[in-house]
């Protein structure tokens, strides 16, 4: 018997599948075709404080092995999110949840945190400073290592849970952002976030996306993710939550030997609805074939190969 | 929703860039108005078509090429295997259309007029339909409508087949109850202004998942932010804000 389980900021995962933010809803759609309490844990749709509409349609296009959204962080605001989706969240899925919070100033980031953080259901907040398809806020946090460090700060200062930034692939040194987070006082990191990329529709001459630009995840993304990854791991002590095109076991495999304590799965789950429970139930086959008795033993890896 | 494999019958050009594909597989819990979400190999994305016809274990599909996608799609022969997810989007409601609903399909809209206008009759009602096309190549299933016994009426741009002009020139030949409506978004705008009655329309919009979990597909309605994948395609006329 392999052992799949991995403990992150001392919350211990059955494995460290976790359905990315944005892709799985708040579960329900895939609790219809299978018990999503097979997963170690699922990011629920990033929140902010207001209700948003998101960005005008189109907002999705499909790219060679991958596709872009501009969604836009479409939400119901954190009081609906309290109030409705997590108690009817509960009655799917029984596991701790991985809050993911957005926001457009640092005061909004650290009231919709405070709030989440009441929440007995919720395992870890995941900070995204790192959205692409909003104006004025999202990504803007995540681009520079104060105002990275400034959100963190301001998250930290009021809540008791784990906090994870999710940082952005859009930066020319994803290290120095990193370690600004550590040393603000993050208890891990998560990463990436989308790539910024566009599509252009050769009849109509426009942008596919109403927006113009949306963010580009799927495999397309994974060789980026992975090198991101591996130097954010260089960079900090606390853990990683990595992703960015995973679609299959060895992936997950594949980004805990660059330094992942355990990993998200997003677009996949889009494609392909199984995608996660898969992963899951491949995992353990995955690991007897390579010779993994404990997964938690092969995080960070290659970096001694 | 469902995740079934279905395996290719038949699939044949029936008019000029239009295809027709038979499927054999677990149709339950399909309804008329909803659509499946075919994965392709080489292709990210899964690609929506309608529901236009079904029974048991049997599915049947109308395409048209306009695209990568579909164009692989009509080079797949009999024996094909195809991974789709079913049973998607809400469907359209016969409860309201009253005896004598009518049924507008423009092009690629027409398909899932077809197994609506099955449900209707077999519901002891009389559907009319109007088909609208850009000319005389482009049109099918005329006489599959015809046989099922509906009043059924052609339009095309051209006036190369049938009454010339839009699906909305051949509204004023028809008495109806209820209308229901699918097609490209400047007609279903046409045929919201020239209705009479209440009715639903069947929306498209560019998906990522299909089935819920993306907020890809978002509109704004009267009563909120709907996801067309799942709370649609099929809206009411009160509810549409264009
Ligand atoms: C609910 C629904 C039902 C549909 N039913 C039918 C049908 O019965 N018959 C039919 O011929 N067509 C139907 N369509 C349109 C069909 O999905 C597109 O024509 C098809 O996806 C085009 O794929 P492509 O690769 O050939 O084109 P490309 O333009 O190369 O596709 C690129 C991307 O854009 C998407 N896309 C392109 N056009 C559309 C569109 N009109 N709507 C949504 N996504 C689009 C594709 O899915 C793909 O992700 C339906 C669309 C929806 C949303
Ligand atoms: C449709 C869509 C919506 C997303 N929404 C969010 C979001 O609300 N918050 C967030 O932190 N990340 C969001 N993401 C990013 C994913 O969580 C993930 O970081 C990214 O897609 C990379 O993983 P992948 O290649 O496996 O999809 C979204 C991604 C997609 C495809
Ligand atoms: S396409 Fe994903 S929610 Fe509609």
């Amino acid at each position: 018997m392999v052992n799949t389980q991995v403990t992150l900021s001392g919350l211990t995962l059955d494995n460290p599948v976790i359905p990315a933010s944005g892709t799985f809803g708040y579960g329900y759609e895939f609790a219809e075709i299978y018990d999503i309490n097979c997963l170690g844990s699922f990011s629920f749709k990033g929140t902010t404080r207001e209700p948003r509409f998101g960005n005008p349609p189109p907002r999705i296009a499909e790219t060679a092995s991958g596709m872009l959204n501009a969604v836009g962080l479409q939400n119901p605001g954190i009081d609906k999110v309290i109030g409705e989706e997590l108690p009817k969240l509960r009655r799917v899925f029984h596991k701790p949840v991985v809050a993911n919070i957005s926001g457009f100033s640092v005061e909004e980031y650290a009231e919709c945190c405070g709030r989440i953080d009441r929440e007995e259901g919720v395992g870890i907040i995941e900070v995204n400073i790192s959205c692409p398809n909003v104006h004025c806020g999202g990504m803007s946090f995540g681009t520079s290592p104060e105002s990275a460090a400034e959100v963190t700060r301001a998250v930290k200062a009021v809540t008791s849970k784990p906090v994870y930034m999710k940082l952005s692939p859009n930066v020319t040194d994803i290290a120095a952002i990193a370690r600004a987070c550590e040393d603000a006082g993050a208890d891990g990191i998560s990463l990436i976030n989308t790539l910024m990329g566009m599509r252009i529709d050769l009849k109509r001459r426009a942008p596919v996306i109403k927006n113009t630009t949306g963010g580009l995840s799927g495999p397309a993304v994974f060789p980026v993710a992975l090198r991101m990854v591996w130097q954010v791991y260089n960079a900090v002590k606390i853990p990683i939550i990595g992703m960015g095109g995973v679609t299959t076991a060895e992936d997950v495999i594949e980004m805990m030997l660059a330094g992942a304590t355990a990993v998200e799965v997003g677009a996949a789950n889009l494609v392909d609805p199984l995608a996660s429970k898969k992963i899951v139930e491949e995992l353990p086959r995955v690991m007897e074939r390579l010779n993994i008795e404990n997964l938690t033993d092969i995080i960070g890896g290659a970096h001694n190969g | 929703m469902r995740n079934e494999i279905f395996t290719l019958r038949f699939n044949r050009e029936i008019a000029k860039n239009t295809f027709e594909m038979t499927l054999s597989g677990d149709t339950a819990g399909i309804a008329p108005g909803q659509f499946v979400n075919i994965r392709l190999d080489g292709f990210y994305l899964r690609r929506p078509i309608s529901v236009c016809d079904y029974s048991e274990g049997s599915l049947t599909l109308i395409y048209k090429v306009v695209g990568h996608g579909t164009e692989h799609m009509s080079s797949l022969t009999r024996g094909a295997r195809l991974d789709l997810l079913t049973g998607l989007g809400n469907g359209y409601d016969t409860a309201p259309s009253g005896l004598r609903p009518l049924l507008i399909g423009g092009g690629a809209g027409v398909p899932p007029m077809y197994a609506l206008a099955k449900a209707l009759i077999s519901e002891g009602k009389m559907p009319a339909v109007i088909l609208g096309f850009n000319s005389a190549g482009e049109v099918f299933y005329e006489e599959e409508f015809r046989a099922l016994g509906a009043d059924t009426y052609v339009t095309t741009a051209d006036g190369s087949y049938g009454i010339r002009g839009f699906v909305t020139d051949a509204m004023d030949r028809v008495r109806y109850t209820y209308f229901y409506t699918c097609g490209p978004e400047p007609m279903l705008r046409a045929v919201y202004g020239k209705s009479v009655t209440s009715g639903q329309f069947s929306f498209e919009e560019r998906m990522g998942c299909g089935f819920g979990a993306c907020m890809g597909c978002t509109c704004r309605t009267k009563y909120g932010n709907k996801r067309i994948c799942k709370d649609g395609p099929v809206l009411t006329k009160e509810e549409i804000v264009w």
